[in-house]
């Protein structure tokens, strides 16, 4: 029996849907985008171009909540399967969209670069217990305006698992498809076998931008995943109660469901968020805290009512370092995050509210992960009822270390994390050079950048991608990308 | 206690009505609109200052004690401009072009308008123009502006440029704040300041001004 965790009960969950609906079709939602106002106008949706103000119908509502609810597949850049988001499954990603990087040599925050991301990339593709990677940061040596489609170029470039991804401007959109159209040969075979999935925020209270609004739209008719990131802030820009919250969410996540299901009927979304309560002492949103944790796996009960595969912002940390404090609020976060099963899980590496990530963390949280992965298949009877014979073998034996029993079930029931978690005892840790939970996670980021294989995707691709990159940078005014110091590709 | 520092007291607790009915005392009284505002309402608001940098009260007190500094203040406003008192700081504020998150932003204004200051705020995905053109009709000292995407916060620069360009670099201070941004960022692009919270904006304001 899979272990699991509920906040909510079913009455209280069909009361949160029915006042998010209900708030939909009285106070409505602004919508800052004549595109998507007109799409809900033809749909029969009350709207105001003036005051770009869009009343929504209970039909409607429902009509795309039924479109929406559907499980659906992710697959690597070579078209193998990776991910089911269906009933409880969960998938880690790291937290994505960090501004900084914490430095292990210089232990502060500093901007990353390409050689960053490259090495970041490097080790993403090597950590067994985190299934995608996520554009994580954000390169500081291009411009600007192309800083989101240069890393999902960089991502596709060296790392073979799908991309948790999303646009920052209205133009990006174009390049970041075409990319993902050129791994896949083509618009078909990309709707058939999607790569990535994009984020999509509303904003709270009851809004979405013009980009945004339109990534929605975009992602929906290339059948490109959205994940939609409503991000109500309890007692500031939301209610101070769960409940208050959870509902704004649920109107906010809905808003966005009609906007995809209208646009094209089953788009394959996740009922996502990053809700936070608001620390009034600092003025800042933490996502280590545990009522922040409790709403997110409080809409993830109701996005599963739904039908709808989920997502959050859990498993990661506001510590400033790779200290104590990230380690408890990231595996705190992560042991939440599966036994409520919220099948995809944002949060390895990053530190800060969302500014920061840290390689070194990235490779801890993969430990962190691995043991989550293994709280979640609860306790089940391995060939040992009746344990009688067992405990014979083991009277007769002395132990159990080379019973068959052992070998069968050894990697199964037990899951060995390391060398950043530690277990060697005191002597053997003092041998080998006491060294500190930071000093051996930097050896494992090391190692593997050290380790690395390049991805496997075909060299035509690489330099169809290169070329599109390019061209993209060209646009923007810088004739070369920077050197990514790589014979390989 | 005197009509003065009861007022200060009163606006500390956030209780408006009597830092209403005490302003109204002291103005019958003939106390000086300017002496009211810096000795009974400025006086309360720095005690609330002190006590939320050292994080003893949150947020909400500090919005209730704006409130009630804001009773006191309706109260002044026409006496101030009779007696041709010091003009009250006007700030225009907003977030850069391209940039949708107010939150911060909004809590600067917040605290901001709580410390006295007359606050103009433009909103969000605010053109660099437009930032110098309100400045400059608003008659305002200084420009504070919020960037939280790596992406927006370069528009910042455009501003300082605009200013120095229309020589107004010397009379308009400007200060920027938000996720990205930090003293080094500040520095390189020309800001006069850079503040990384709401209270710390209060007070780099007040030492903008106190230079200017
Ligand atoms: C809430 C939030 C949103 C909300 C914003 C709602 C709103 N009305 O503002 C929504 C959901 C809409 C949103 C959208 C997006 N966001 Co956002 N968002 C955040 C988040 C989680 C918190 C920001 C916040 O409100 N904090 C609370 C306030 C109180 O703090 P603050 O803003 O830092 O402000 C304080 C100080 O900085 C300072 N300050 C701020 N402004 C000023 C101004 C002056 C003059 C002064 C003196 C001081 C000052 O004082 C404030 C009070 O203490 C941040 C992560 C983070 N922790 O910063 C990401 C973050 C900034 N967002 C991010 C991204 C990527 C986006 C999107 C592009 C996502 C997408 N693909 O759709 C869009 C951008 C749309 C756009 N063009 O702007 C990234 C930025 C990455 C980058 N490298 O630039 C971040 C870092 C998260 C992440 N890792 O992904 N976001």
């Amino acid at each position: 029996m899979k272990p699991a965790l509920a906040f909510l009960n079913e009455a209280l969950i069909e009361r949160i849907i029915s006042e998010g609906i209900d708030i939909l079709c009285k106070l409505g939602v602004e919508v800052h985008n004549e595109n998507v106002l007109s799409l809900l106008s033809d749909f029969g949706a009350q709207v105001d171009k003036v005051k770009q103000h869009v009343i929504f119908k209970p039909d409607l509502i429902e009509k795309s909540l039924r479109t929406a609810a559907h499980p659906f597949k992710l697959f690597d850049v070579l078209g193998n399967e990776t991910h089911f988001f269906t009933d409880d499954n969960v998938y880690f990603t790291p937290g994505s969209a960090a501004i900084h990087l914490l430095d292990y040599d210089r232990k502060e925050t500093r901007r990353p670069d390409t050689r960053d991301y490259i090495a970041y990339a490097k080790i993403i593709s090597q950590l067994e217990h985190i299934a995608s990677q996520s554009t994580a940061f954000i390169p500081a040596d291009v411009p600007d305006a192309i800083s989101d489609s240069y890393r999902l170029f960089l991502s596709l470039l060296y790392c073979e698992k799908p991309v948790v991804t999303g646009t920052f401007t209205l133009d990006s959109f174009a390049v970041m498809r075409d990319f993902q159209v050129a791994v896949r040969g083509s618009a078909h075979n990309l709707k058939e076998k999607p790569l990535t999935i994009f984020s999509a925020c509303p904003t709270s209270p009851l809004k979405w931008s013009a980009v945004t609004s339109q990534s929605v739209v975009d992602c929906a008719l290339h059948g490109i995943p959205v994940e939609f990131i409503a991000m109500p802030l309890s007692g500031f820009m939301a209610p101070v109660s769960k409940v208050g919250t959870l509902v704004q969410h649920t109107a906010e996540t809905l808003s966005g469901i009609v906007i995809s299901q209208l646009a094209s009927p089953g788009a394959p979304v996740l009922y996502g968020g990053s809700p936070a309560i608001f620390d009034l002492r600092y003025e800042t949103t933490p996502m280590g805290a545990i009522e922040t944790m409790m709403i997110d796996c409080g809409y993830n009960e109701i996005g599963k009512r739904l039908g709808i595969p989920t997502q959050a912002y859990i498993s990661l940390s506001d510590a400033k370092m790779l200290d104590a404090q990230a380690g408890l609020e990231s595996g705190i976060g992560a042991a939440l995050a599966v036994l409520s099963g919220i099948n995809n899980i944002a949060g390895p590496g990053m530190l800060n509210f969302e500014n920061c990530q840290s390689l070194e963390k990235l490779v801890l949280d993969n430990e962190i992960c691995g043991m989550t992965l293994q709280l979640v298949k609860g306790i089940e009877p391995k060939e040992d009822l009746p344990t009688l014979p067992l405990l014979q073998e083991l009277l007769a034996e002395g132990h159990l270390l080379i019973a068959d029993h052992t070998q069968r079930y050894l990697r199964e029931e037990i899951f060995f994390p390391g060398p950043i978690i530690d277990r060697a005892n005191a002597s053997r840790w003092r041998d080998e050079g006491a060294k500190t939970l930071v000093e051996r996670a930097h050896a494992v980021v090391n190692d593997l950048v050290e380790r690395y294989r390049p991805s496997r995707l075909s060299d035509d691709v690489k330099n169809e991608m290169i070329e599109l990159m390019e061209g993209e940078a060209r646009r923007y005014g810088q004739d070369h990308l920077p050197p990514r110091q790589d014979d390989s590709i | 206690m005197d009509l003065l520092q009861q007022i200060a007291e009163f606006l500390r607790k956030g209780d408006d009505k009597r830092v209403l009915e005490l302003t109204k005392q002291a103005i019958e009284q003939h106390i000086a609109a300017q002496d009211i505002l810096d000795n009974g309402l400025i006086a309360g608001m720095n005690v609330i200052g002190e006590l939320f940098k050292q994080h003893k009260i949150f947020i909400p007190e500090v919005l209730f004690a704006a409130r009630a500094m804001n009773a006191g203040m309706d109260q002044l406003k026409p006496l101030l401009i009779k007696e041709n008192a010091r003009p009250v700081a006007r700030i225009v504020l907003g977030t850069i072009e391209g940039d949708l998150h107010d939150i911060g932003k909004n809590l600067v204004g917040i605290m901001l308008k709580g410390a006295g200051f007359q606050v103009i705020d433009l909103g969000k995905d605010v053109s660099a123009v437009r930032f110098v053109e309100a400045a400059i009709s608003e008659q305002a000292q200084v420009i504070g502006m919020s960037a939280l995407l790596t992406t927006t916060m370069l528009n910042m620069k455009k501003v300082m440029t605009l200013l120095r360009e229309r020589d107004l670099d010397g009379s308009i201070k400007t200060i920027v704040g938000g996720a990205p941004l930090s003293e080094e960022i500040a520095r390189e692009f020309g800001a006069d300041a850079y503040a990384y919270d709401a209270a710390n904006a209060v007070e780099r304001v007040k030492m903008l001004l106190a230079h200017a």
